[in-house]
């Protein structure tokens, strides 16, 4: 009854992914299928309790990229306490729906950033804390970290501050739920959709991309 | 002086050569040594004065004198101070002796520094596995003659943006009928 498409593996024709990081060995252990995207539920009622569901149950991926990830810990706390609005820090991508890129992100990390965000199941989101994913922050002339994190990854919010309050977490958290249950936050598909810009993005970036194109 | 015996001191400047002695605060002495009595004079320290914990090894960059200057950071508990022993090395394909035979967190700050500033450490172990920078191909980016706001501005570009001033910004926000007009 309802359509889903999903993360087959099998390209149904020849526009496939290059996967030049790889050796030839190591190729065939990777698929080299192009992303999907995730399509909303044709029955609109159907849509918005989905979308009421995922915006009641954000689970967070545990990787605290810089800084800004210290203002997690005080919520999850008995002052703050995020576990009211639904959300858990998870440990692995697959079982996440949110990325929160917590402060400035380094070449170094961004590679792994790109990794954990593919691999992470849509619809997923992403949360830039802080200035410095939005214009470098306090970091904009470092030789080592980047300054404006949309070109390599969609964001769906930005939490100004440096670093933002535990207070200016929730209302984030509370814009994103606004913003789920509208249908706005597209940020997955935006980047199937525009996958060759971000990839020739984050590979003038990262140079040595010893990893699949793409790494579901 | 302070820590430091007159007796000790002259014993370090006849068979070592020191030179520059400077007391920096009651808790920490310097001084400066050849490149060649480097090792020697700071194995002695740790083993016959009792300045057995390495504190830390860094590098100043004198890019006017074309010199690097080493500083090996040693910590007495005994007498409970500091001493800094500077090494000056050229600029130019800079070497120095390893010392990772004396202390077990040494071949860590050679590996920094040998990605950081281009000094060579012969014999230290993984120095040229990538440390901090990962497909690095610049020149050692702590240099002096590195220019890391043009790198930045180069390579991490933002792309298109607007700005706002944010004095009229925030009076267009508070008195949007009157088109930021405060009075």
């Amino acid at each position: 009854m309802f359509k889903i498409t999903g993360a087959d593996d099998i390209p149904e024709s020849e526009d496939v992914l290059a996967n030049d990081g790889l050796s030839e060995e190591d190729r065939k252990l990777f698929s080299n299928a192009r992303p999907k995207r995730y399509e909303p539920y044709p029955v609109k009622a159907i849509e918005d309790f989905a979308n009421w569901a995922r915006a009641n149950s954000l689970w967070i991926l545990g990787f605290g990229t810089g800084c800004c990830s210290i203002e997690l810990r005080p919520l999850m706390t008995a002052r703050f306490d995020i576990s009211r609005f639904g959300v858990a820090g998870r440990p692995t991508p697959r079982q996440s729906s949110v990325f929160v890129i917590g402060g400035y992100v380094s070449v170094k990390t961004l590679k792994r950033i790109i990794r954990s965000y593919e691999q992470m199941q849509g619809p997923k989101f992403i949360v830039c804390l802080g200035s410095c994913p939005a214009n470098g922050g306090m970091y904009f002339d470092s030789y080592n970290t980047i300054n404006r994190f949309d070109l390599y990854l969609p964001v769906d919010m930005y939490i100004n501050g440096c670093m933002p309050r535990p207070e200016a977490l929730l209302h984030g958290i509370m814009e994103l739920q606004d913003d789920i249950k509208a249908g706005k936050c597209d940020g997955a598909n935006r980047y199937v959709d525009n996958f060759d810009w971000y990839k020739a993005n984050q590979k003038k970036v990262i140079k040595n991309w010893n990893m699949p194109d793409y790494n579901w | 002086m302070g820590n430091l015996t007159n007796a000790l001191l002259d014993r370090l400047q006849r068979d070592f050569e020191i030179t520059e002695i400077t007391q920096r605060n009651p808790r920490l002495t310097t001084f400066k040594v050849d490149k060649e009595h480097a090792e020697t004079l700071v194995r002695e320290l740790r083993d016959r004065e009792s300045y057995t914990h390495l504190n830390f090894i860094t590098c100043i960059d004198y890019i006017e004198d074309g010199i690097f200057t080493l500083v090996y950071m040693l910590q007495n508990y005994d007498l409970n101070c500091m001493l800094g022993v500077h090494v000056d090395i050229g600029r130019d394909n800079a070497e120095m002796t390893s010392m990772h035979t004396l202390w077990g967190q040494v071949w860590t700050y050679q590996r920094e520094l040998r990605e950081m500033y281009g000094i060579n450490f012969p014999g230290s172990p993984r120095l040229e596995e990538d440390f901090c920078l990962e497909g690095w191909d610049d020149i050692p980016p702590m240099r002096r003659e590195f220019d890391t706001a043009a790198y930045s501005t180069e390579h991490f570009g933002h792309g298109e943006r607007s700005t706002e001033e944010p004095r009229q910004y925030m009076k267009v926000q508070f008195y949007p009928n009157r088109g930021g007009d405060e009075k």
